[in-house]
């Protein structure tokens, strides 16, 4: 593939993704304008966090003049799990140092979801970015029609944010398929298991530990086997 | 209203905090990139961290609507069947999927 159909392919990528984003960014700007805020919050949150969950969290504290503590706290405990996302994120195949430094700072959940179901043969840098910058196009864009229709629309439509759901659901199966991973698909629905029982309001970040703990458990107890091959992860 | 220099606090503090957190682990991976442990986790990790994802989703569609469980769990099902009869095509399944839960959850 050249460098143009490298290219859309991740802007391809990024259309199932879009689903979920650019609904989630029309209730984002909505909900700004709903808390009071001025509408310019809308696309600075989408900028600087890039983070879709963490910023509906951080409109509600932001409307009530929460202490900066509290929202660095939030913060770090809300994203903590992308720390886990750079054991299987080819940031490798990235090699200019702008592009890189973008490549991280876009490493949101659905663009590493996305590209985590690709195999490893069909990835590279352009498709990469494309997608990345294209999530980013929509999330902007998504809060900006919703600061224009906060306006005008009383009801906005409900449920919209079943697409991520759905992305994800997707992806897992897709995931399965390139890498039959019976035992991490076990060790994953056990954590997160705990984690809705144990931990609900932090369950993904949890859910995530947990797994992690465990695959760590699974090394230990394995790891007289050779390793398995990186070659189509 | 909060003032505006508050905001921008805010928003320097989610900025920074956001990108050492998606930063930092690439520069201790970096050292290790060849050890076996780092190349397993690589291997185990992604199919795992899709389903934490896809079953908190799901959790916070319900969470959101809580009257909307069945039909949740319902476009679930129909996410998966569409997937697996059509072909894989990840746009028709998740459009398929969402526009029976959104139909569902408006009109009854």
């Amino acid at each position: 593939m050249d460098r143009r159909g490298r290219i859309a392919a991740g802007v391809r990528d990024s259309f199932s993704a879009g689903l979920g984003i650019f609904p989630l960014g029309i209730a984002l700007g909505l909900l700004v304008l709903q808390a009071g805020l001025p509408w310019w919050l809308t696309p600075a949150l989408s900028l600087s966090a890039f983070a879709g969950s963490l910023e509906l969290l951080l409109v509600g504290m932001t409307a009530s003049v929460t202490p900066l503590a509290a929202i660095a706290l939030t913060v770090l405990v809300v994203n903590f799990r992308h720390v886990f996302y750079a054991f299987s994120f080819p940031l490798h195949l990235v090699r200019h140092p702008v592009a890189k430094a973008y490549a991280v700072y876009a490493m949101i959940d659905e663009a590493y979801a996305v590209n985590a179901s690709l195999p490893e043969r069909e990835r590279s840098a352009e498709r990469l970015l494309a997608l990345q910058i294209a999530c980013e196009i929509y999330w902007v864009g998504g809060g900006l029609v919703g600061v224009a229709l906060g306006a005008v629309l009383p009801a906005p439509v409900k449920g919209l944010e079943f697409a991520l759901c759905a992305l994800f659901t997707v992806l897992t199966l897709d995931a399965f398929r390139s890498r039959r991973e019976i035992p991490s698909v076990l060790l994953a629905g056990a954590s997160v298991t705990v984690a809705l029982v144990l931990a609900p309001g932090l369950a993904l970040f949890a859910a995530l530990l947990l797994f992690v703990a465990l695959l760590l458990a699974r090394h230990a107890l394995t790891a007289r086997r050779p390793a398995p091959e990186t070659a189509d992860a | 209203m909060p003032s505006t220099s508050y905001l921008v606090a805010v928003l320097a503090i989610v900025f920074t905090i956001t990108f050492a957190l998606r930063a930092v682990p690439f520069v201790v991976l970096g050292r290790l990139r060849d050890s076996m442990i780092v190349r397993r986790l690589a291997a185990w990790m992604p199919v795992g961290i899709l389903a934490i994802l896809a079953v908190t989703a799901l959790r916070g569609t319900i969470a959101t609507d809580p009257h909307g469980t069945r039909y949740a769990l319902l476009a679930v099902a129909v996410t998966i069947a569409v997937h697996l009869a059509f072909g894989r095509r990840t746009i028709l399944s998740v459009g398929f999927g969402t526009a029976v839960y959104v139909v569902l959850l408006n009109a009854l």
